[in-house]
C-alpha cells in the first residue's frame, strides 16, 4: 500500500515537474539547472537515515553519504544564489 | 514524532514546488532559490528526529561536506561553472548510490519493489558519478573535449548495459543470495557512466549536463522507494523532470534527437561536407573595426563558449557602454546551446552587470538582421554557421542558427583559422561582409574601447 503511495507521489511529482520548467526563458537555464541540482541533494535525507544501519561498512558508506550529498546542497544553493544575485534589471527595475 | 515527520516533509515538498516555479522567473528566481533552501534545512532537520540515527556520524559527515560545498562555491569562477554544475551532480548521484547500498546491507530481504528501486538507485547513482566525473574531467580540460570514439563503441555500451539488466532481474528474484551481484553491477553502473559520456563532444555538453542532472534526480527517487522516504521520492522525480525538459529544449535548439547527441559522437565524423567554400578571408584590424563601430547605431553581440575562454565578458560590456553613449542600440544575441551549458552566456553577461532586458533570442533578431549595422561574434561558430541553412550535406543542417551573414557587416573575433570544437568548416568566414578580427578576443575588445575612449 505505502508503495502504491509513493508510485502515485512520484508519477504526480513527473508531472508538476514538467509543467514547472516548459517555458522557462533561456537566460534562467543554468541558474534553475543549478537550483533544481541543489534540490536533488535531497538524497541527503536518506543519508541521515542511513546511520541507522550498524557495521563498519554501513556507518562508511552513510557518512560518505553524508558527506557528498551535503557538498550537493550546500555548493548547490550557494552557487545558484550566488549566480543569481549577478542578474539585474536595467534601472526601470522590475 | 511519527506523524511529525512526514509532515514536516509535505512542507519541504511544497517549498521545493514553489521553489521551483518561482527560479523560472527572472524577479523572483532568487526568492524560490532561498524558499528551496528553506524545503531542504527542513526535509533534513525532521530526518534527525527519527530514532536510531547516529548524531556523530552525521555531524562529521554535514561538516566536512558543508566545509567542501562553502569551500567551491564561494571559490569558482563564473566561468568555470559547467564543471561546477557536473561535479554537483556527481556528488548527488554518488550520495544516492550510497544511500542504496546502505539500505541493501540492512535489509538484503526486502520485497521485490524495493529490491528494484536498489537496483536503480545504485545503478543510476553509479553513472551518474562517473559520468558527471568525466564531464567535469572535459569541461575542465584536465582531458580533451573531443569526443572519443573506438571501434564497436556501441556495442560494448549495449552489451554492458544488457548485462547490467539482466544482473539486476536476477537481483531482484533472490536478493538476499545476491551482494555478490550487487557489487558487480555497481562497478558496470560507474564504467557505464564513463562509456557514456566519453563519444560525447564538448559543444553536446549543455545537454549532457541537463541529463546528468535529470539522471541525478531519479536516483534519488529511486533511493526514495528504497527506504520508503516520501519527500526523496517527491524531491528527486522532481528534478528528474525538470532536468529531462533542459535536456529536450537543448536538444531542440539543435536540431537533433537525444539519441543523436548520445551515440553519434557528433563533430568526429570526417565524412563532413567537403562542399569547397567559395570567396575569401578579409581580415580586419581594430582601427577599422572602430570607425565602422562608431557610425554603426544597431550592434548586436553574438557569444559564444570563446567569450568564457578569453574571460571577455567584462570588455564586451564596457565596450557595448561606450557604443551606447554612442547613440548606438545594443543587444546580446544569446543561442541557447551556446557554451558549455544551458545559460552559460547568460550568467557570464550578468557578471558583468548586463541587464537582462539587453538579452535577447535568436528568434528576436532574425527576422529584422538586415537593420542590424554590425554583428560582433565573439567566440561563437557553429550557432552562426550559415550551413545549417544553406548546406543539406553539413552535419549542422537544419539547426537553428543565428543569421549574422545577414547584418550589414559581421565582424568575427577569432584567434586563428582553426576551426571551432565540431570542427565544422564555417563558410560565414568567406562571405563578404564578413570581417575577421584575428587575435585574442579580450585583447581585441581592449583596443577598440581604447579607441572609443581617446575618440
Amino acid at each position: 500500500m505505502t508503495i502504491m503511495l509513493l508510485l502515485l507521489a512520484f508519477i504526480l511529482a513527473i508531472f508538476l515537474g514538467f509543467e514547472l520548467i516548459n517555458k522557462v526563458p533561456s537566460q534562467l537555464h543554468t541558474p534553475l539547472m543549478s537550483g533544481s541540482n541543489a534540490i536533488s541533494g535531497i538524497t541527503i535525507v536518506g543519508a541521515i537515515a542511513a546511520t541507522a544501519v550498524h557495521g563498519p561498512l554501513a556507518s562508511a558508506l552513510a557518512v560518505i553519504a553524508i558527506v557528498a550529498a551535503t557538498v550537493n546542497v550546500v555548493g548547490g544553493y550557494l552557487v545558484t544564489d550566488r549566480m543569481l544575485g549577478m542578474f539585474r534589471a536595467g534601472e526601470k527595475g522590475k | 514524532m511519527e506523524t511529525l515527520i512526514p509532515l514536516a516533509y509535505i512542507v519541504s515538498a511544497v517549498l521545493f514546488i514553489l521553489g521551483l516555479k518561482m527560479l523560472g522567473r527572472a524577479a523572483s528566481a532568487r526568492k524560490g532559490n532561498m524558499l528551496s533552501a528553506v524545503g531542504m534545512l527542513i526535509a533534513a532537520g525532521a530526518t534527525l528526529l527519527q530514532s536510531g540515527i547516529d548524531y556523530t556520524f552525521i555531524l562529521i559527515g554535514v561538516l566536512i561536506g558543508a566545509a567542501i560545498g562553502l569551500y567551491i562555491a564561494r571559490t569558482v569562477k563564473m566561468t568555470a561553472m559547467p564543471e561546477m554544475v557536473a561535479l554537483l551532480n556527481g556528488s548527488g548521484g554518488l550520495a544516492s548510490m550510497l544511500v542504496g547500498w546502505n539500505e541493501y546491507i540492512r535489509n538484503p530481504h526486502s520485497d521485490v519493489v524495493s529490491s528494484i528501486a536498489v537496483f536503480a538507485a545504485v545503478v543510476i547513482g553509479a553513472v551518474t558519478t562517473t559520468g558527471s566525473g568525466l564531464a567535469w574531467a572535459k569541461l575542465s580540460e584536465r582531458i580533451s573535449g573531443k569526443p572519443i570514439l573506438f571501434g564497436s563503441q556501441q556495442l560494448v555500451n549495449a552489451g554492458l548495459l544488457a548485462g547490467t539488466v539482466i544482473l539486476g532481474v536476477i537481483f531482484v528474484i533472490a536478493p538476499a543470495s545476491s551482494y555478490p551481484l550487487l557489487l558487480i553491477f555497481l562497478v558496470l553502473g560507474l564504467v557505464l557512466g564513463v562509456l557514456a559520456v566519453l563519444p560525447i563532444g564538448g559543444a553536446d555538453m549543455p545537454i549532457v549536463i541537463s541529463l546528468l542532472n535529470s539522471y541525478s534526480g531519479i536516483a534519488g527517487a529511486a533511493a526514495g522507494f528504497a527506504i520508503g522516504n516520501t519527500v526523496l521520492v517527491v524531491a528527486g522525480s522532481l528534478v528528474g523532470a525538470s532536468g529531462l525538459i533542459l535536456t529536450q529544449i537543448m536538444c531542440k535548439a539543435m536540431n537533433r534527437s537525444l539519441a543523436n547527441v548520445l551515440f553519434s559522437g557528433f563533430g568526429s565524423a570526417t565524412s563532413a561536407s567537403t562542399t569547397a567554400v567559395e570567396g575569401e578571408i578579409k581580415p580586419i584590424t581594430a582601427d577599422d573595426a572602430f570607425y565602422i563601430l562608431e557610425a554603426a547605431s544597431n550592434v548586436i553581440f553574438v557569444p559564444g563558449y570563446g567569450m568564457a575562454v578569453a574571460q571577455a565578458q567584462h570588455v564586451v560590456k564596457e565596450l557595448a557602454d561606450l557604443l551606447e553613449k554612442n547613440g548606438a542600440e545594443v543587444r546580446y544575441v544569446i543561442h541557447p546551446v551556446a557554451g558549455r551549458m544551458p545559460g552559460h552566456m547568460n550568467v557570464l553577461l550578468a557578471e558583468a552587470n548586463v541587464p537582462y532586458e539587453q538579452l535577447v533570442e535568436p528568434d528576436d533578431v532574425n527576422p529584422t538582421m538586415e537593420m542590424v549595422d554590425v554583428a560582433v561574434v565573439i567566440g561563437a561558430n557553429d550557432v552562426v554557421n550559415p550551413s545549417a541553412r544553406e548546406d543539406k550535406a553539413s552535419p549542422l543542417y537544419g539547426m537553428p542558427i543565428i543569421n549574422v551573414d545577414q547584418a550589414r557587416t559581421c565582424f568575427v573575433l577569432k584567434r586563428s583559422m582553426n576551426p571551432g570544437f565540431s570542427g565544422v568548416e564555417n563558410p560565414l568566414f568567406y562571405k563578404p561582409n564578413t570581417r575577421m578580427l584575428f587575435g585574442d578576443a579580450k585583447a581585441s575588445l581592449g583596443t577598440l574601447v581604447a579607441e572609443f575612449k581617446d575618440a
